[in-house]
């Protein structure tokens, strides 16, 4: 009750733009789209996606070798994927342009590489 | 003393170096009384990465470090020690490598005149293992010690992958705090930037507001840095952040660019961007002047 509280006062302030939900699975009932996205040494794939302003939508994340993270600054969107886990974070794109996520937990030699883009258009 | 002071003087009238103030009050605070109105300087060197093979960005992956040895070796005066902040070597998922990579550069900074040589961690030594390869080589990845009434902490966030310092290390930190002065000198030592300089370029620590949150009510704090491989001073509140050279490529100014990328090699101007750089404490001021130095073939 408390955290709905939160969110509830977050969300009437303006600054609640993700929602990490249930690491389980999404919500179905809500018809929302998910978009699934895979971290491995050194790539996201897709590396590149598109969703519309103000239509949420539910990022899937895991990582197929080792712990990865994503960070979608613009967000304020941070999540870390770790092997065998399957993580969710409800995106609420409330700016139109293009946004880089990227790892930002170190993994290796191409990690700074590792990269993608959210493309939120009208 | 006398012959720093004109030392440092020298260096300002010739333009050499950039000078950094730091003010402080005059009322000091911890070391022996004897130690207090000393003032002493010492080199900073970062991001070395050893190992690293580009040919397009440093050609002379395997004579920049040894270059920048001589070159500390050829001060005319001495530093009192010598500190590295991190990235000693270049990452590799190879534990042998590592190893190799660790132990080749040891060998080549113990040709350094001086002998008090400090290190701690980068993201590139010990994240991939949690610090184990580099705590075998270099010891402890945080710490602290004492010189000449300047307390100097040393911090470790790299070894957690995420980039924090973690809850563990931020209580040994509170706890150091609260054994000395609330004025005393202090000079924090660490790789990445304790504030958010560029999220988005992997320029930050998670937890690095609860640290700065720590030092914040010392009126006295310093610190010294790497990870973004060129010179750079930032401000929060009366806390002085300066980022150092790398000793192997150069990156873009923070957010210049859209993507972070290594700056290539430019035959025109080899080792542009690439360097090191002397502080100077003048203890009883709370002052560092740092000066900076460019690698040259």
């Amino acid at each position: 009750m408390k955290r709905l509280a939160l969110l509830f006062v977050a969300a009437s302030l303006g600054y609640l733009h993700q929602e990490t939900i249930a690491r389980s699975e999404p919500r179905a009932a809500d018809n929302e789209r998910v978009i699934r996205i895979s971290a491995s040494t050194f790539e996201f794939t897709p590396s590149h996606v598109t969703v519309k302003k103000g239509v949420p939508v539910i990022l899937e994340l895991t990582s197929k070798d080792r712990h990865h993270g994503f960070k979608l600054a613009q967000f304020q969107v941070q999540v870390d994927i770790k092997p065998g886990a399957v993580e969710h974070v409800r995106l609420v794109p409330n700016k139109t342009g293009t946004f880089t996520f990227f790892c930002d937990v170190f993994c290796g030699d191409g990690h700074e590489d590792m990269s993608g883009t959210i493309e939120v258009i009208e | 003393m006398t012959e720093l002071i004109q030392r440092r003087d020298f260096l300002k009238l010739a333009g050499m170096g950039v000078a950094v103030f730091v003010s402080g009050p005059t009322v000091l605070a911890g070391g022996s009384p004897q130690k207090r109105n000393e003032s002493f300087y010492f080199v900073q060197l970062s991001d070395t990465h050893w190992g690293f093979n580009g040919p397009a960005i440093n050609p002379d992956s395997q004579g920049t470090l040894k270059k920048a040895v001589a070159a500390v070796n050829a001060l005319d005066e001495q530093p009192d020690f010598v500190v590295f902040t991190g990235d000693l070597t270049q990452t590799t998922d190879d534990r042998k490598i590592r190893r190799d990579r660790m132990a080749e550069f040891r060998d080549i900074v113990s040709q350094l005149k001086v002998k008090t040589v400090r290190f701690m961690p980068g993201e590139h030594d010990a994240s991939l293992d949690r610090g184990e390869a580099y705590q075998e080589f270099f010891g402890d990845p945080y710490y602290t010690f004492d010189h000449k009434g300047v307390h100097f902490i040393v911090l470790d966030n790299v070894s957690d992958p995420t980039a924090a310092v973690g809850e563990k290390q931020l209580q040994w930190l509170q706890a150091d705090l609260k054994q000395i002065e609330r004025d005393a000198r202090i000079v924090v030592l660490t790789h990445r930037p304790l504030f958010d300089l560029v999220p988005e370029w992997d320029w930050a620590t998670r937890d690095g507001a609860a640290v700065i949150d720590a030092l914040m009510p010392h009126p006295n704090v310093t610190v010294l840095y790497g990870h973004i491989h060129q010179e750079h001073h930032h401000m929060t509140g009366h806390i002085a952040h300066h980022a150092a050279k790398s000793l192997m490529w150069a990156l873009p100014e923070p957010g210049s660019v859209p993507k972070k990328a290594q700056i290539p090699w430019n035959s025109a101007e080899p080792y542009k961007g690439l360097g090191f750089r002397e502080v100077e404490a003048e203890v009883r001021q709370a002052r560092y002047d740092i000066k900076e130095f460019s690698m040259k073939g």
